[in-house]
């Protein structure tokens, strides 16, 4: 009997007298102790199909709904920002004379201020200097931080060693110090060359403006280090995965291992730190900016259009509030949106 | 203690049932489970990860989190309801009437306060001794779980410990409190080998002086057969079989304990024997579905195995096995070969 | 321990001497030299400099008279805001006043922050962390001088509840100290309600519990302690956090501290002033963050002091 070889011993003792009971009430289908066909154990089994990590990301991003709301007054704002201007045939220099310090109307929802501009556009276009700072500034913090990180883990040992001390020391320069000294020096060399200069990289950077310039080389010099250490880790934990070991176990050349394995991984990170890096810019850009060292005429950003209205405060109140809201509100749906980026790609559910 | 301790029931759960309430539905983690376990022995929990195993064990400590709630049956402990006491009251139990000791010593234990601290505080907490007495307790349980230069040892801290200490460490704690039963979640598993013989040598050698119970979860057969006396065998959040240690080795009743023993590696193997694996993958538990959970794996599967719930099945005194097969219906159907 | 001490001292030592010569560096940029670019000054003002300084010889000789005149706790005079008066005097006489405040916000932001993101975890899920996770966020989203100027129209000026300049009585505290401590506070709390959840979810949490340690032990004694290593780490930055927030505040506040000095001194260009300032402020941060590298060991032992330091 295929029982008793199988478990390899005789006959069973009497039933227990309640299960004997239960089972009496049972009724049982005909076939019912016959085997099993292996499509019937298949279709038991309900299996779900499986996602991708970054199908998996999508979803839970869009199951976050404050991550959702975000991204759309982000897309509102950069709408705003870019598109907005086109809509009205004056710019934001134009100059209306007669229209000067003209309260909130309908012809101009923000006012305009004592030069007769048109405070609706100018903050439209504050708006589109203060992204386009930003992003431009974690680019850069993208590029050099990743590369730095990047090699820094890769190579490990000595080389990893003396890129990281040159990272703490970095990290131990108080940075808004060296942001203000450096547009402060560069200012006066640099509006020199402007005036004298007739090349055109004079000219692009002239509009530019010094203490923007400042600013730029300010990031370039110091704000990478949190995106080098950041990849560094990520890299350095990486390597020692056992799946890395595994693909090179299964035969995988290097390159492959860091295409397949290694960058993908990073992507993640290195997309939320980046989309994280955009509202501390331009937070960074509106305090500099602020503080008179930031954009410089004509161009304007968020910032400097609140510096400027400092003077009027009392009196023309909401040439100061409407840049100061539209500022925060960029940079809170910035935050929440890299904050729900974050959540949706790590797997690790660490609310 | 006397041997009649040992024929009085000390644990007793019935038809425990856990389940997790998570966003996407309800885990029913552990899904009815009965078992008994008498003064000074020994039972064995076996199950592969996800089985259920840890989490009725921490159920009986009240160690459960959010989701995770128990929706029925009972525990009983020393003639106590356990699920009936209050927070304060499950405060002065665990640790005090049981202890518990966990997986991976290396974070087990707070980094920041000597493992002199954190032993004079799990006596301090439950006994009102002065600190100099609380120190010498914590000093003569350094030694019985084998520290050398246990007074030194008081005042360093835990990462200046190799994990085997640690989980001496872990042993001494959970003793420190003369507890009646000790829940041991997976000890060794995070051990090396050799030193996993040393934690398992040492608490049978424990358990010999002080008669203490214990509950050993692990998915090890080899350290079930070295220390314990009765054996549950657990399968997507249900006992599958229960027994004696002899019962469960020698006289195996249900396909996936056979399947369990068979995928041991064995030291007096032949040459070229393979392990014999068991097919397919573990149950979801979101989802299970009808029937026995270990069906679509089980080589002996019936039509009613899918259908139906399979009952717990007496096959001896205190063995136990819960499996279609041991049906008078089902041996009918083998008496006479017609397929 | 000393070792380490010593260590940090020298590290810290580098890092000052370093931003010293990118100061100076940096202002010999400036078209004239930082000492000169004040057109025409009196003789014997120009043969008093150059006699410190040493004008005319090349810019590393002149960087190493700075730093030994440094050294000796001369920075030099300023050249446009208060003609004549060394700057030491000046930076003296005007950090006491952005100090207290500072102290002040940065008590505040520690003493207010740790609690909310202790409350914030504690109650995760819930609608008090939801709100409380919307506030901080909201905290570390708007910019310092929006704060500022904000509670000054409607609290000060609009509903007249709190005096709007200087420092005269304790109630012109309010205001600057709540700006300066807003985004540190909210900054904070996050951090600590990650750390918080961080160190719940800990297997020696849950051997506590096994034990049979009481609920408040395990927060105060077993979680707290734990949570706050994240928290120490950041008052490195939060220091410098608050020294340059203070010169919005400052400014905004008409608040006669060394921050809105230090502003219009660059508006000004006054050079001995921001070099001075420059550096004392750095100086300042750079010995806040050896301080507290040296605190942490104290509350982590994990701490390898050969190594000199975790990160």
């Amino acid at each position: 009997m295929r029982i008793q070889k199988v478990f390899g011993f005789f006959p069973f003792p009497t039933w227990q007298m309640d299960v004997d009971a239960v089972l009496g009430q049972r009724d049982y289908k005909e076939d019912d102790f016959n085997l099993a066909e292996a499509c019937e154990k298949e279709n038991f089994i309900e299996t779900k199909a499986s996602l991708s990590y970054w199908q998996d990301a999508w979803r839970r991003l869009k199951k976050n709904k404050v991550a959702m709301v975000s991204l759309v007054i982000v897309i509102l704002l950069l709408l705003f920002a870019f598109v907005g201007p086109l809509f009205f045939e004056h710019d934001y220099t134009t100059q209306v004379r007669g229209d000067e310090n003209i309260d909130p109307s309908w012809q101009y929802p923000f006012g305009t201020d004592n030069l007769g501009r048109d405070l609706l556009v100018r903050t439209m276009f504050g708006t589109r200097i203060s992204l386009i700072v930003g992003i431009a500034a974690s680019l850069i913090v993208l590029v050099i931080g990743s590369t730095y990180g990047a090699i820094s883990g890769y190579f490990g040992g000595r080389v990893d060693d003396v890129m990281m001390r040159l990272v703490e020391l970095i990290y131990a320069i108080p940075d808004i110090l060296v942001v203000l000294l450096l547009s402060t020096a560069l200012k006066p060399a640099l509006t020199d060359w402007f005036n004298t200069s007739d090349s055109a990289l004079a000219g692009a950077l002239s509009i530019l403006g010094p203490s923007l310039i400042a600013i730029f080389i300010a990031f370039g010099l110091l704000y990478w280090v949190g995106m080098a250490r950041i990849i560094r880790g990520q890299v350095l934990m990486l390597k020692e995965q056992e799946y890395v070991t595994a693909a090179k176990a299964l035969g995988a050349s290097s390159s492959r291992v860091i295409k397949r394995h290694l960058l993908p991984n990073c992507i993640g990170q290195i997309i939320v730190t980046t989309c994280l890096q955009i509202p501390a810019a331009i937070f960074l850009e509106s305090f500099l900016s602020f503080l008179g060292v930031g954009v410089s005429a004509p161009l304007t950003s968020l910032g400097s259009m609140a510096s400027d209205a400092i003077g009027g405060m009392y009196t023309y109140t909401y040439r100061l509030m409407n840049p100061a809201a539209i500022l925060s509100v960029l940079i809170l749906s910035l935050n929440l949106f890299g904050d729900g980026l974050r959540d949706a790609l790590d797997p690790r559910l660490k609310k | 203690m006397d041997n009649n301790m040992r024929d009085k029931k000390l644990l007793e759960v019935k038809d425990l049932r856990v389940s997790f309430f998570t966003p996407v539905g309800e885990v029913k983690a552990v899904g009815g489970i009965s078992y008994d376990l008498n003064y000074g022995e020994v039972m064995g929990i076996v199950g592969e990860s996800g089985s259920g195993k840890s989490v009725e064990a921490y159920s009986i400590m009240g160690l459960l989190q959010s989701p995770g709630k128990v929706v029925g049956g009972s525990i009983t402990f020393d003639g106590e309801d356990v699920l009936a006491k209050t927070a304060k009251e499950m405060q002065d139990f665990r640790g005090n009437s049981v202890s518990m000791i966990f997986q991976n010593p290396m974070t087990c234990l707070n980094p920041v306060y000597t493992i002199g601290n954190q032993l004079i505080e799990a006596v301090r907490c439950h006994k009102k001794v002065s600190k100099a007495e609380a120190r010498a307790k914590a000093i003569e349980m350094l030694e019985l779980v084998g520290i050398n230069n246990p007074e030194r040892r008081m005042s360093q801290y835990p990462h200046e410990f190799s994990g085997g200490m640690r989980q001496r460490v872990m042993i001494a704690m959970g003793l420190i409190c003369d507890p009646k039963m000790l829940i041991a979640d997976e000890p060794t598993t995070a051990l090396d080998v050799t030193i996993q013989a040393q934690i398992i040598e040492l608490m049978k050698d424990i358990q010999k002086k002080t008669q203490m119970a214990i509950v050993f979860i692990t998915h090890n057969l080899g350290v079930v057969a070295e220390i314990c006396d009765r054996v549950s065998v657990m399968y997507a959040g249900k006992i599958v079989e229960q027994g004696s240690v002899e019962d469960i080795f020698y006289r195996p009743q249900h396909p996936y304990t056979l399947g369990l023993l068979r995928s041991m590696p064995r030291v007096d193997a032949e040459e070229y024997e393979r392990l014999i694996p068991i097919e397919g993958t573990p149950v979801d538990m979101l989802n299970p579905p009808a029937g026995c959970p270990f069906g679509p794996r089980c080589e002996h599967c019936m039509k009613i195995c899918l259908r139906v719930e399979p009952p717990s099945i007496n096959v001896a005194e205190g063995h136990t096995s819960a499996c279609w097969l041991l049906v008078d219906e089902a041996k009918k159907k083998e008496a006479t070969p017609n397929e | 321990m000393i070792k380490f001490i010593a260590k940090r001292v020298a590290q810290a030592l580098v890092v000052i001497l370093l931003i010293t010569c990118l100061t100076f560096l940096l202002m010999n940029l400036v078209p004239g030299g930082p000492f000169l670019s004040e057109k025409n000054p009196p003789p014997q003002v120009l043969a008093a400099m150059e006699a410190k300084y040493g004008l005319d010889k090349p810019v590393p000789v002149q960087l190493k008279n700075y730093i030994v005149h440094m050294v000796q706790g001369d920075f030099g005079v300023s050249l446009k805001m208060q003609k004549n008066r060394p700057v030491t005097t000046i930076i003296m006489e005007m950090f006491p006043v952005s100090a207290k405040v500072g102290v002040i916000a940065l008590v505040g932001a520690v003493l207010i922050g740790v609690p909310i993101g202790c409350i914030a975890a504690y109650n995760r899920g819930n609608w008090i962390d939801s709100t409380l996770r919307v506030v901080t966020t909201l905290g570390v989203s708007i910019p310092g001088f929006v704060v500022a100027t904000v509670l000054l129209i409607f609290l000060g000026s609009m509903w007249k509840l709190l005096p709007t300049m200087g420092l005269t009585s304790w109630q012109s505290y309010i205001m600057p100290c709540f700006s300066l401590a807003f985004y540190p506070m909210c900054y904070i709390g996050r951090l600590a309600r990650s750390s918080m959840l961080d160190v719940i979810n800990q297997e020696y949490i849950r051997t506590a519990r096994a034990k049979g340690v009481p609920a408040l032990s395990i927060v105060f004694k077993h979680a707290l302690r734990n949570a706050f290593i994240p928290v120490l780490t950041y008052l490195g930055p939060l220091t410098a956090g608050i020294l340059t927030g203070g010169f919005v505040v400052e400014t905004v506040f008409n608040i006669p501290g060394l921050g809105r000095y230090f502003v219009q001194s660059i508006m000004n260009r006054d050079y001995p002033i921001i070099m001075g300032t420059t550096i004392f402020l750095a100086a300042f941060i750079v010995t806040m963050t050896l301080i507290v590298d040296i605190l942490y060991k104290a509350v982590d032992p994990r701490i390898d002091l050969a190594k000199g330091g975790s990160k």
